[in-house]
C-alpha cells in the first residue's frame, strides 16, 4: 500500500497554518466563548522519520490529531499528506493513509469484538481480498506484533494493557498506511511494558518504512524514538527541531521548563521547581502578546504586546545548508 | 521483530472459559434474577401449552353453572379447580390463556417502543447538536402527555381491541428507551474504538450498529424488562375501563372488571387474576433488577 504514495514526495505530512477554533456554550443568555485548540500550525514531517509532538495537557496535541485523521475539520489551514491536501478528500481514501494508534487500550478496542473481527475491520470496510485472505492477513499482522494465533478467538476483555496495544497496533498498521498517528500510546501502560512497545514501534517503523507522528508528554519517551520535535503551547508550536536541537540545547524558555520538568529516577530528589509559577492560563482567554509570557521567567515587557512569529534560528552556514534539520523558536529573545 | 511475548498471557488464556461459567454462576447467585426467570419461565410455558393446560374451552359458557367457588371453598369442586365466573366459564382455563395476552401485550410493546425509542436515543446521542434539540423535544413533549389518559382517549376513538392497545402502548412508551440509549451513545461517541471506526471510513450503519448498539444493549435489555411490566399492568387498566381488550377475550385486567360486581361476597373473582397479574409483574421485575445488576460494571473487563 505504501508504494500507492508518492514516493518522489520527500514530506510524509504537511502542515499550512493548520487552525481549530471551537464555540464554547452560547445559550440565549450568555454570549459564547471561542477556544483556539489548535492556531496557525505549520509542520513539515519527512517520510520515514518520527516527529515528536510534546505539551501540557490541553495543549491542542489532541485536536491536531483528530484533524489529520479527518475526524474533525479545520477551521483554516492545509493538511498535505504525500503533498496532497486532505481537506476535501474521502474519508476512506484518507483511512488508507493515515491511521491512528490510541492512548488508551482499554477504550480503544469494541470489548464485544473478537480480536479477529477488530484487526480484520480495515480490510472489511475497504473490500481488500476475499474473507479467506482477510484471516490469513489478520493472522500474519498479529504474528508481526508479537501476539499468538489464538488471540484472534479472544475478547479485549481477556487481555492485559500491553496485548491490547498491540492489537491497537495491529489494526492500524493491516492496511500498511504511511503515516500513523500516535497519540500518547504507552502513557496507559505499566512502565515494564511500555518499552516493549515502543520497541515495537520502532521495528515496525522499519519493517513497513512507516512515518510517525509522535503525541506524548513524557519526554523520556520521545527522546527514546523521536528524530525531530515540536513543541507546543496554548495550540501553537513554539519550538521545533531535531532531537538533539532540542534535548541538547533548547531555545525557547518554555521548552526549557519543560526538559526541567522531566522526573528523575534518582530517589530523595522530589518534584523539580520549574519556575513556572501559576498553572496554564484558561485558553479561552489566552494571553496578550506571547501566550506564554505570565508564566515566563525572562519575561519582558515587549512579550505582552508583541506575539512573536515562529521564525528559523539563524544557524552556521553548515549547518543550515543541510535541509531538515532547521531548528524555529517562538520567542523573541532566544 | 521484537518477538517480546510475556507469560502474563498464558495466566489470562483461561479467563475465556471462565468468563462463561462466570456468567451462569452469577446468574445463579443472583436470586432476584434466579426466582424471576423462573416465574418468568414457567408462565411462558404456561401461554406456549394453554389448549394443552387448559380444562376447559375458556369461552364455552354454562349459565346452569354460574359462579362455582374455587376449591378451597367447601363447596369447591375439582372439576372447575379455581371455579367459574358469571357465565360459567371455567376461571382456570381462562386465567392460563389470559397468560397469552399479557406476555404478547407486554413482549410486543416494548419491542416497538425499544425500536422506536432506541433509534431517536441512538442518533440524538450520537449526532448531538440539533438532532439532539428535535429528539429531546419529541421526548418532553411525550413526557408530557399522561399515558393512560391518551391511551384511553385514543382507545375510545379508534375502538378498543388488542391490536389498538398494543400499538397505542408501543407507540406511548418509548420514552425510557430514548432516554437511556441517548445518554449511554452519549458516553461511547467519544470512546476511542468509535473514533477508530471513523478513521477508517465506516459507513454510519456500521459505526451504529456494531460498534455502538452492542454495547449499550446491556442497559437497554434492562429497560425492556421493566416497560413489560409496565405494558402489562398498563393493558389490564385499559381492559379493567373498558378501552382495552374486549370481551369475551380472557384478558387479566376484564377478569377484574367483569367481577368487581361481586368483590364484596365472592372476592376471589378479583383477588385470582389479581394475584397472577402481581406474580407476573413482580417476577419481570425482579428479572429486570437482577439483569441491572449483572450489567452493572464490575471490572474493566465487563
Amino acid at each position: 500500500m505504501s508504494s500507492a504514495a508518492n514516493p518522489r514526495d520527500p514530506l510524509a505530512l504537511e502542515l499550512c497554518a493548520l487552525a481549530k477554533t471551537f464555540k464554547l456554550g452560547g445559550g440565549m443568555l450568555h454570549k459564547s466563548q471561542t477556544l483556539k485548540a489548535v492556531n496557525d500550525v505549520s509542520l513539515r514531517v519527512p517520510r520515514g522519520q518520527v516527529m515528536g509532538l510534546v505539551g501540557e495537557s490541553g495543549c491542542g496535541k489532541s485536536t491536531l490529531a483528530k484533524m489529520l485523521l479527518g475526524l474533525t475539520k479545520p477551521s483554516g489551514g492545509d493538511v498535505l499528506i504525500n503533498g496532497k491536501a486532505i481537506v476535501n478528500a474521502n474519508q476512506k481514501a484518507l483511512a488508507r493513509h493515515i491511521q491512528p494508534i490510541f492512548q488508551d487500550p482499554y477504550s480503544s478496542l469494541n470489548p464485544r469484538q473478537r480480536i479477529a473481527q477488530i484487526v480484520g475491520l480495515p480490510l472489511r470496510i475497504h473490500a481488500i481480498g476475499t474473507p479467506k485472505e482477510q484471516a490469513l492477513k489478520v493472522e500474519e499482522m498479529l504474528d508481526m506484533v508479537g501476539l499468538p494465533k489464538r488471540a484472534a478467538q479472544q475478547y479485549p476483555g481477556q487481555m492485559s494493557g500491553g496485548q491490547r496495544q498491540r492489537v491497537a497496533i495491529a489494526r492500524a498498521l493491516i492496511m500498511r498506511p504511511d503515516l500513523v498517528i500516535c497519540d500518547e500510546p504507552t502513557s496507559a501502560l505499566d512502565v515494564s511494558v511500555q518499552a516493549q512497545i515502543l520497541n515495537l514501534l520502532l521495528d515496525l517503523k522499519d519493517e513497513f518504512g512507516l512515518t510517525y507522528l509522535f503525541i506524548s508528554h513524557d519526554l523520556a519517551v520521545v527522546e527514546h524514538l523521536a528524530d525531530r520535535l515540536a513543541v507546543m503551547y496554548l495550540g501553537r508550536i513554539v519550538e521545533e527541531g531535531t532531537r538533539e536541537q532540542i534535548f541538547n540545547a533548547p531555545r525557547h524558555p518554555y521548552t526549557q521548563a519543560l526538559l526541567a520538568s522531566a522526573l528523575t529516577p534518582e530517589p530523595g530528589l522530589g518534584v523539580p521547581d520549574i519556575g513556572l509559577g501559576a498553572g496554564q492560563p484558561d485558553p479561552t482567554q489566552p494571553p496578550s502578546g506571547c501566550a506564554f509570557h505570565p508564566r515566563c521567567p525572562v519575561a519582558k515587557p515587549q512579550c505582552s504586546q508583541q506575539s512573536p512569529a515562529l521564525s528559523a534560528i539563524a544557524q552556521g552556514a553548515a549547518q543550515a545548508t543541510h535541509q531538515g534539520s532547521q531548528a524555529r523558536v517562538a520567542c523573541h529573545f532566544a | 521483530m521484537a518477538q517480546t511475548f510475556s507469560p502474563q498471557v498464558a495466566s489470562e488464556q483461561h479467563s475465556v472459559a471462565n468468563w462463561q461459567s462466570r456468567l451462569f454462576h452469577s446468574t445463579l447467585n443472583n436470586r432476584s434474577l434466579a426466582i424471576g426467570l423462573l416465574i418468568i419461565a414457567s408462565l411462558g410455558i404456561v401461554a406456549l401449552l394453554a389448549p394443552w393446560l387448559a380444562p376447559h374451552d375458556p369461552y364455552l359458557q354454562n349459565t346452569a353453572n354460574r359462579m362455582v367457588p374455587p376449591i378451597w371453598h367447601e363447596t369447591g369442586s375439582w372439576t372447575h379447580p379455581l371455579g367459574t365466573d358469571r357465565l360459567g366459564r371455567d376461571y382456570l382455563s381462562r386465567l392460563i390463556y389470559g397468560t397469552r395476552i399479557s406476555l404478547f401485550i407486554g413482549i410486543v410493546v416494548a419491542l416497538i417502543s425499544g425500536l422506536i425509542g432506541t433509534t431517536l436515543g441512538v442518533l440524538a446521542g450520537y449526532f448531538g447538536g440539533r438532532v439532539d434539540a428535535v429528539v429531546s423535544y419529541l421526548l418532553t413533549t411525550r413526557l408530557a402527555m399522561p399515558v393512560v389518559l391518551v391511551a384511553l382517549a385514543m382507545a375510545s376513538l379508534i375502538g378498543g381491541s388488542m391490536i389498538t392497545v398494543t400499538l397505542l402502548l408501543g407507540l406511548l412508551l418509548w420514552d425510557r428507551f430514548a432516554v437511556v440509549a441517548r445518554s449511554a451513545t452519549q458516553q461511547l461517541r467519544d470512546a476511542e474504538y468509535v473514533q477508530a471506526s471513523q478513521a477508517l471510513g465506516c459507513p454510519l450503519h456500521y459505526i451504529l450498529l456494531r460498534e455502538v448498539l452492542p454495547n449499550i444493549a446491556g442497559a437497554l435489555i434492562v429497560v425492556a424488562t421493566l416497560e413489560v411490566a409496565n405494558a402489562i399492568l398498563l393493558e389490564a387498566t385499559l381492559s379493567f375501563l373498558g378501552m382495552g381488550v374486549q370481551p369475551p377475550s380472557p384478558s387479566w385486567g376484564l377478569m377484574i372488571a367483569e367481577g368487581k360486581a361481586y368483590m364484596f361476597f365472592q372476592p376471589w373473582v378479583i383477588t385470582i387474576p389479581g394475584a397472577a397479574l402481581f406474580i407476573l409483574v413482580l417476577a419481570i421485575n425482579l428479572l429486570g433488577d437482577g439483569l441491572r445488576d449483572l450489567s452493572a460494571p464490575g471490572g474493566r473487563n465487563e
